[in-house]
């Protein structure tokens, strides 16, 4: 769905779901209790905090499922581009990229980390300015990225 | 080409208003005097008797009646007629102290129905159209007066009531409803419903009557850009009748005020004193075609202005402008001068929603306030910086309006609460402490 075709390569991009929370006590629980009880699966998560309001950032399998659940709920989200890149659970590992992206100029405006089921291995959101290049970059350095069609094999259901 | 359901009274000249006035103003006191102890005690304390009032430059020796009149003589203290003439009560939503209720003879309804069928006439209403009345029905005149304006003209009268948003929208697509009546608030919020729902090709609205609360220009662009409708406004009062006391043409300026039954005046709120024509002041009734219950220049303490310019619909009857704040509405924080009408126009102008809310605090004899605004998706960002962005500016901007800091929170789309349709405005905290 989200594979675009360029320079002879096939992009991968994960679709992140943020949403919009108030900030008042059980938000976040309201929100997860909401994804629960409609059997979404959350991949990762990561939460964002200004004074007075929050942007939670999800991953699931099923974006066009989760956004109609999320909106059905009432709650205002959208879906934002990011990069998944599959990296070594080990020291430096998360150095090398984002050295790799510092060194090619590229801005990285938040990133987080969630695990699989696969042994000594992590992935990292990357929320980049231009995702393309970026792509290009890790893509010359044998770097792999998780397209969203290929979220749900890493988890081995 | 304009249309009239009574033609011969709105477009009567203005020396045949003037002449019904006259002639109901006189009767009027004569019934009041005969008929109403109350009021009778008031005429006698201010010296004047019903020899005095020959006419309409005599009214001002009349004396006011306030809503705190009709608390003093509830339930039945201000009738002229007995109860067994009457055929309807309707009552007002007041949430503290006892209500203003209202009685009705037969002629008292025919009358309120033929003033709400005018009002859906001049926004292009006939007996072919579907007319969605979404007002709560009950002690709420809302309901009972558009459904009876919608009968008397012949419409297609969809008693809806308000709420269940569902199968409003149902109904609206599956019968073909043409002009929606209802609040301001719930009109925006049945749009945004229709249109998150993808429904806006399915609905055939071409226009809209919305009344009971205060609404901006900037809301009813909002409005009829959302349904693809044209929006009128419609006035009244329980205590005068219920909606339809005036009401808006194709013109949209001003509302015209049926005055073959009721007299308009503007009055400064402080010294009682009439006010000449387009002076801005309170406005003042005075119900003199009413039979069980004709009030003599009640006080509505809304803010507005009169006209008589000629109107392009050729509608001769005064206009009056939307209200333009309460006497009794205006905040005062930190000492200054607050209308909710100034929040809602800089929120509308910086693309947020209509909905808001405003809370008044006072914490260590210090004043807040704080305006709470719903989220929407085209507010909404990935990127927090974004929305900060924005939220500062909506500071600045109001700082400028006010001329004092109002503190803003952005909150989940549809939890600012409504009750019966209208949004619950302004939380004054500080009343909280008072007596
Ligand atoms: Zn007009």
């Amino acid at each position: 769905m989200i594979a675009h075709t360029k320079g002879g390569n096939t992009m991968e991009y994960t679709q992140q779901i943020s949403v919009f929370l108030e900030n008042r006590p059980g938000t976040l629980a309201e929100l997860t209790d909401v994804l629960w009880k409609n059997n979404i699966d959350m991949r990762a998560m990561c939460v964002a905090d200004a004074m007075d309001f929050g942007i939670a950032r999800i991953i699931v399998d099923d974006v066009y499922e989760t956004m109609t659940v999320l909106k059905d709920a009432g709650y205002v989200c959208q879906i934002t581009k990011v990069l998944t890149v599959e990296m070594a659970d080990e020291p430096g590992g998360l150095s090398k990229i984002l050295a790799l992206l510092g060194s090619a100029g590229i801005n990285l405006e938040y990133t987080y980390a969630f695990l699989s089921r696969k042994k000594d291995t992590a992935y990292l959101v990357l929320k980049v300015a231009e995702p393309e290049k970026a792509e290009a970059v890790l893509r010359a350095e044998h770097i792999r990225l998780i397209g969203q069609e290929t979220l749900q094999g890493i988890f081995g259901d | 080409m304009p249309n009239y359901f009574s033609p011969e009274k709105e477009t009567a000249s203005r020396e045949q208003i003037r002449a019904w006035q006259d002639a109901g103003l006189r009767d009027c006191v004569r019934r009041v005097y005969d008929n109403v102890p109350y009021y009778r005690k008031k005429m006698e304390e201010a010296g004047v008797a019903p020899e005095d009032i020959g006419g309409l430059e005599d009214l001002h020796k009349l004396p006011f009646l306030t809503k705190d009149d009709l608390r003093e003589a509830y339930p039945y203290g201000l009738m002229a007629r007995p109860l067994t003439d009457c055929v309807r009560i309707q009552s007002t939503s007041g949430t503290t102290g006892r209500r203003v209720v209202a009685f009705y003879t037969q002629h008292d309804v025919d009358l309120w129905d033929e003033c709400c069928a005018r009002a859906i006439v001049a926004a292009g209403g006939t007996p072919d159209d579907v007319v969605h009345v979404s007002y709560g029905y009950g002690l709420f005149t809302g309901g009972p007066g558009l459904n009876g304006g919608s009968h008397k003209l012949g419409s297609l009268t969809l008693p809806m009531s308000s709420g269940n948003t569902d199968r409003q929208i149902q109904f609206m697509t599956d019968l073909g409803s043409t002009i929606l009546c209802c609040t301001p608030s719930y009109a925006a919020y049945l749009a945004e419903s229709i249109n998150e729902r993808g429904l806006r090709d399915k609905i055939h609205l071409k226009a809209g009557i919305f009344g009971a609360e205060a609404w901006t220009e900037e809301m009813r662009r909002d409005i009829e850009n959302a349904l693809g409708i044209k929006a009128y406004d419609i006035y009244g009062l329980t205590e005068i009748s219920g909606p339809g006391v005036a009401f808006e043409c194709s013109e949209q300026s001003g509302m015209h005020i049926n005055e073959d039954y009721f007299i308009a005046e503007v009055i400064d709120p402080k010294t009682g004193e009439v006010l000449p024509e387009g002076e801005k002041g309170e406005l003042v009734f005075t119900s003199f075609a009413k039979e069980a219950f004709p009030l003599l220049r009640y006080r509505t303490k809304d803010i507005c202005i009169l006209s008589r310019e000629r109107c392009s619909c050729g509608r001769t009857f005064v206009k009056m402008t939307k209200p333009l704040g309460r006497s009794d509405d205006m905040l005062i924080v930190k000492g200054v001068n607050v209308f909710p009408s100034q929040i809602e126009t800089v929120l509308l102008n910086h693309g947020y929603a209509a909905n808001y809310q405003i809370i008044v605090d006072r914490q260590k004899n210090s004043d807040s306030i704080e305006v709470r605004v719903e989220m929407t998706p085209e507010m909404f960002s990935d990127e927090l910086s974004k929305i900060t962005a924005r939220e500062k500016e909506l500071v600045a901007a109001l700082k400028s309006m006010l001329g004092i800091y109002a503190n803003v929170r952005l909150v989940e789309p549809k939890s600012i609460v409504r009750s019966e349709g209208k949004a619950v405005r302004v939380i004054d905290k500080r009343n909280l402490y008072q007596g």
